[in-house]
């Protein structure tokens, strides 16, 4: 007996040791690809020779302009986008869990539409005078949207309380309307063709112009909506059967909505600010993690933060090296495989109930 | 080991309730009855903690209700609520498994006892062997047991249950009616069926948001209180097979003869 106890014991910490091998290979592997995969091909050696002389001084001979393009341009991307999908995924879990709603996403609370509204007053517009750098702007237009969008869902009765969570998602669709209007109207005043253009790229996601400062911003909003989701992996659980059944299971369910929408908040409007809006990861990511892990958060949060960043680093190789030449927005590649998947999802959790 | 003494309720100007003072004893089972409307759940959700009462106050376990923090209360009192569902594709055993957040946090995690108390909660309401079934996949009446089991996983001292039988077939009812009697808690339990009220050790009668009667149940359900509270005039039949009292029910309001259809049985 107890012999097949430990020998059971074994092979499930053999199972778990190989869980975190497996997780460690794709936290590297992933932003590796992202910087070998180009319009020019570096190959992996060089990568490796570039990323040891800077970490350890190790004194390989590299090309500069190899060694210019992996350390400032690729490595800075890869690590981008790897913070936004993680980040924006598990914004997504959180939102879906508490607003109990399967097609709550960070931008439904009018985050985006406000950022967007942010970014183009500065860019097109010509607000601060050229002072404000054009995220500065997009972060206060998304916290000002969201900050409206709290209020509106609270005078309208729903807000964060017990009941009527519904309140929040009709009020985020009201206030992403009026700010995407807005930005329309502002384009369609301010704009000429060509700033016009430039900024429906950026709208749609742009991984472009990311340099180190834009890492320093990311990494640390990615990490924090992260591990404050890790820490409320039960208060996230105790929302399965409803906001009164969570307060039942002794969560404080006002203080934990706060928290954790406000991280969600934050976390996004961080992400919309360096790289633009980038639809479908909040919303597809999470359902693609529960049927791979299930619904329980302390499996779901990490497991979503995982595919989120693999997701977003592939959809990044993707627009750089779909048509040879051109670099598509990575919204638009994230909407391509997103909406077909979201399909897909749907029809499945039909079939199945 | 539950004390409310004048509580009330107001929302938008419309007072829910008003005045209802009642003592609960240590192992008594509670039916607190009423027609719609009349304040049923909202007195249930006060005492849980769910709702802050606009005036009075409740004492649980001999500390101030409202002094207590939610985890606090959730380890005295478990609250299965009328309507709970979701979507989620949880497996029965993990919807038990919630029951335990009260005890759990970051720095205590899941143990050997956690697990213990979950099995013992499926075992008490008959769903051993149903652990790893999906949510969607169970009946009404397999639902309410495993919500039966999650408050018992939480190994509470007070059980409040808004109508448990509502919407079962009356095979379901009297089981669920049958384990609510077995589990020796202090419970204080919403009912619709006043047959089945009669197997309460205390009844509370709501009307209109007020307490209008409180007492054991040959006392409670007497034709003149049947007729003023839920009118419909009520006969008195013993069963012969166990002698036991019956209720059967006409409707007063010949106008409306499908407003009380509800309660007739």
């Amino acid at each position: 007996m107890t012999l097949v106890l430990t020998g059971a014991r074994r092979v499930e910490r053999g199972r778990q040791a190989m869980r975190w091998i497996g997780i460690a290979t794709i936290l590297v592997a992933a932003p590796l690809a992202g910087i070998c995969i180009g319009e020019t091909r570096i190959p992996l050696s060089t990568v490796l020779q570039v990323l040891a002389n800077r970490l350890w001084d190790a004194g390989y001979a590299v090309d500069p302009i190899d060694e210019g393009i992996i350390w400032s341009y690729r490595l800075t991307r890869a690590l981008v986008a790897g913070a936004c999908g993680a980040a924006l995924a598990v914004c997504g879990v959180i939102l879906q869990s508490l607003l109990r709603n399967a097609l709550a996403d960070p931008y439904l609370l009018g985050i985006s539409a406000g950022a967007s509204t942010g970014a183009v007053l500065i860019a097109v517009a010509g607000l601060g005078a050229g002072m404000v750098p054009m995220s500065a702007g997009a972060l206060l237009g998304a916290l000002l949207a969201f900050g409206l969008v709290t209020l509106l869902a609270q005078l309208s009765g729903g807000g964060t309380g017990l009941r009527g969570t519904g309140q929040i998602i009709l009020a985020g669709i009201a206030g992403s309307q009026l700010f995407n209007a807005l930005t329309s109207f502002i384009i369609a005043r301010s704009a000429n063709a060509e700033q016009a253009r430039g900024i429906m790229f950026w709208l749609l996601g742009n991984l472009s112009g990311v340099r180190w400062d834009d890492v320093w911003l990311a990494l640390p909003a990615a990490a924090m909506v992260l591990l404050i989701g890790l820490w409320h992996i039960r208060a996230l659980d105790a929302f399965t059967f409803g906001a009164e059944s969570a307060a039942s299971l002794g969560i404080p369910v006002r203080q934990v909505q706060a928290v954790l929408i406000l991280a969600a908040a934050i976390a996004t409007a961080v992400m919309v600010s360096i790289v633009g809006s980038i639809g479908f990861v909040g919303l597809v990511v999470p359902h693609a993690a529960r049927f791979l892990v299930g619904v329980r958060h302390a499996r779901l949060v990490p497991a979503s933060a995982l595919i989120g960043m693999v997701f977003l680093i592939a959809a990044d190789i993707l627009s750089r090296v779909m048509i040879p030449g051109q670099v598509l927005p990575i919204g638009v590649v994230t909407a391509l495989v997103g909406a077909p998947v979201f399909a897909l999802i749907l029809i499945r959790g039909r079939a199945s109930s | 080991m539950i004390r409310a003494s004048d509580l009330g309720w107001r929302t938008r100007g419309k007072t829910i309730l008003q005045g209802a003072t009642l003592e609960i004893e240590k192992g008594e089972v509670l039916g607190l009855i009423g027609p719609n409307g009349s304040g049923k759940s909202t007195l249930l959700r006060m005492l849980a903690g769910l709702l802050k009462p606009s005036q009075g106050h409740v004492e649980l376990a001999g500390q101030e209700l409202a002094r207590m923090n939610q985890r606090e209360i959730a380890r005295i009192t478990a609250f299965v609520a009328q309507q709970a569902d979701t979507s989620d594709r949880i497996s029965v055993r993990d919807a038990v498994e919630l029951g335990r957040t009260p005890w759990l946090d970051a720095l205590r995690p899941w143990s050997e006892e956690d697990s213990r108390h979950v099995a013992n909660a499926l075992a008490t309401v008959e769903m051993q062997g149903f652990e790893t079934r999906d949510w969607i996949t169970l009946s009404g009446g397999e639902r309410q047991r495993v919500h039966i089991a999650r408050a018992l996983a939480q190994a509470p001292q007070v059980l409040l249950l808004d109508e448990p039988t509502n919407h079962l077939d009356i095979h379901h009812q009297l089981s669920i009616m049958r384990l609510i009697g077995r589990l020796g808690l202090t419970t204080i339990v919403a009912l619709h069926d006043l047959n089945q009220a009669m197997s309460c050790d205390r009844l509370g009668v709501l009307h209109q948001g007020r307490l209008i009667a409180l007492g054991s149940p040959a006392e409670i359900l007497t034709p003149e209180l049947l007729h003023c509270v839920f009118a419909v005039s009520a006969t008195e039949l013993i069963d012969p097979t166990d002698g036991t009292r019956v209720l059967r029910f006409r409707s007063m309001t010949q106008a409306l003869p499908d407003m009380n259809r509800h309660d007739v049985s």
